[in-house]
């Protein structure tokens, strides 16, 4: 087995350059990759753009990023939580490119299994559409939307194994599968790390081809946005 | 006119048993509290979830069980995880029967703008123009009017649209629509002692009216 271990996060984004595109797992705080988030902080680099499908909030997640002016550019479908986000936005600090969340993973998607292009339903009739070639399929209107590749994507696992694959957990999957299809590079962050063979492989959701470094991140805080209880 | 409660529990009525439903944030996240207990239904959850269970008490809380509105979540039984490419394969695919989502404005042919206000902060559409440009079955829980009393079912929208000639019925705290093919807002239901005058007042788009209308019934 090919071994995909690095040491640490800091080691897994040391050649991340200013300027690149990541796509970054997650939806909301749910499945994000703290550890990398973190070390990206360390690094003097800016001008990333960022696919992710939100930003994180004001102190935690990408937010974090937009904080220190290290992200040019966010591709989302949401973006609500983040009062800086706002801020950046409106001052012409940031620029912002909004997707149907299903198009956007399916764009993901699209780019990891090497079709550069797919017609779907999602925003015909609406702004999305301007400028994009449409066609009629059964007599209903379509548009086509592009594959999303990245130079490095990041994505956050419950488990993975030397070798690279990764198991999720709970609604953590998210965006994370497609996204570790998508990078040149896929740095994958792991609760824990086990050696290959230890995993069922039945039960592997992201096998390692797509992935290029692992490591077992430390300290996940794993923050809830919405702490709903019942009575 | 209905509270938001009661606009969910009016929408309720609409589940059938074996849906696949999908449950958009605000007023239609409270329709799960009034679907029948008899019905046999599955609430699917765009991050990547079939089988939304109730909230967790303090003991069951897992940051890693989440809905689309971002709060905490147990998995009921037979649920099933999935990636977000797959979760919106089965939106588009048209395997889930019955979308429920807010909104700003409906026109009378079923356009809908639910995610954009010029000049405010776009915050995004999420899964919205996903969901509505694939649902065969598309029910709007929505104020009739807004704060400052103007009418929310237009001939047009005035908002950027989120999709499409595609709400098939509105349940508003005054009165529960059918939105026709041929266009206009057929009114079905009047809410409980609100008079058809007064609904066709704060109806801007095309109403029709057919004989007599009845008033809801709440059990």
């Amino acid at each position: 087995m090919i071994d995909k271990t690095v040491k640490n996060a800091q080691v897994a984004v040391a050649d991340i350059p200013s300027n690149c595109m990541l796509m970054m797992g997650g939806f909301g705080l749910s499945g994000i990759p703290e550890n990398c988030i973190s070390a990206l902080l360390e690094r003097d680099i800016n001008g990333l753009t960022i696919v992710s499908n939100n930003a994180g909030v004001d102190d935690f997640g990408i937010g974090l990023l937009l904080k220190k002016r290290m992200v040019k550019k966010m591709i989302s479908s949401y973006v609500g939580e983040n009062a800086e986000f706002e801020r950046q936005l409106l001052n012409g600090e940031l620029e912002v490119d909004l997707i149907p969340q299903g198009t956007l993973a399916e764009r993901v998607r699209a780019g990891g299994a090497g079709i550069p292009a797919f017609f779907t339903p999602a925003g015909v009739g609406t702004e999305v559409a301007e400028g994009k070639e449409t066609r009629v399929f059964e007599g209903k209107t379509y548009l086509m939307e592009n594959w999303l590749k990245a130079d490095f994507s990041i994505v956050k696992a419950w488990k993975g194994d030397t070798a690279g694959n990764l198991i999720y957990k709970g609604t953590a999957r998210n965006f994370n599968p497609i996204m570790a299809t998508a990078g040149k590079i896929c740095i994958a962050e792991v609760e824990e790390l086990v050696p290959a063979g230890e995993l069922d492989p039945n039960e592997i959701h992201t096998p390692g081809i797509y992935v290029q470094r692992i490591f077992q991140g430390v300290n996940y805080e794993k923050r809830i946005e919405q702490r709903t209880i019942s009575k | 006119m209905l509270t938001k409660d009661q606009i969910a529990q009016r929408i309720a009525k609409e589940v059938k048993n074996g849906q696949y439903i999908n449950l958009g944030i605000g007023i239609p996240t409270l329709v799960a509290n009034y679907i029948p207990e008899d019905l046999d239904v599955v609430l699917q959850s765009e991050n990547g979830l079939l089988g939304i269970g109730p909230f967790p008490t303090e003991a069951e809380v897992d940051p890693d069980l989440i809905n689309a509105g971002k709060q905490t979540i147990t998995l009921a039984k037979g649920s099933a995880l999935f990636n977000s490419a797959e979760s919106f394969a089965m939106i588009r695919g048209g395997h889930v029967h019955l979308t429920i989502l807010g909104a700003m404005e409906v026109s009378e042919n079923g356009d809908i703008a639910n995610w954009k206000i010029p000049g405010k902060m776009v915050k995004g559409m999420g899964g919205a123009m996903d969901l509505v440009a694939s649902a065969d079955n598309i029910i709007v829980a929505m104020q009739h009017c807004s704060k400052s009393g103007e009418s929310k079912l237009l001939s047009a929208c005035s908002l950027p649209i989120t999709g499409i000639r595609c709400v098939k019925k509105i349940v508003s705290d005054l009165a529960v629509l059918e939105v026709l093919p041929e266009g206009g807002f057929l009114l079905k239901e009047r809410a409980p002692g609100v008079s058809v005058e007064e609904i066709k007042s704060k109806t801007a788009g095309k109403l029709i009216i057919e004989g007599e209308i009845p008033e809801m019934i709440f059990d």
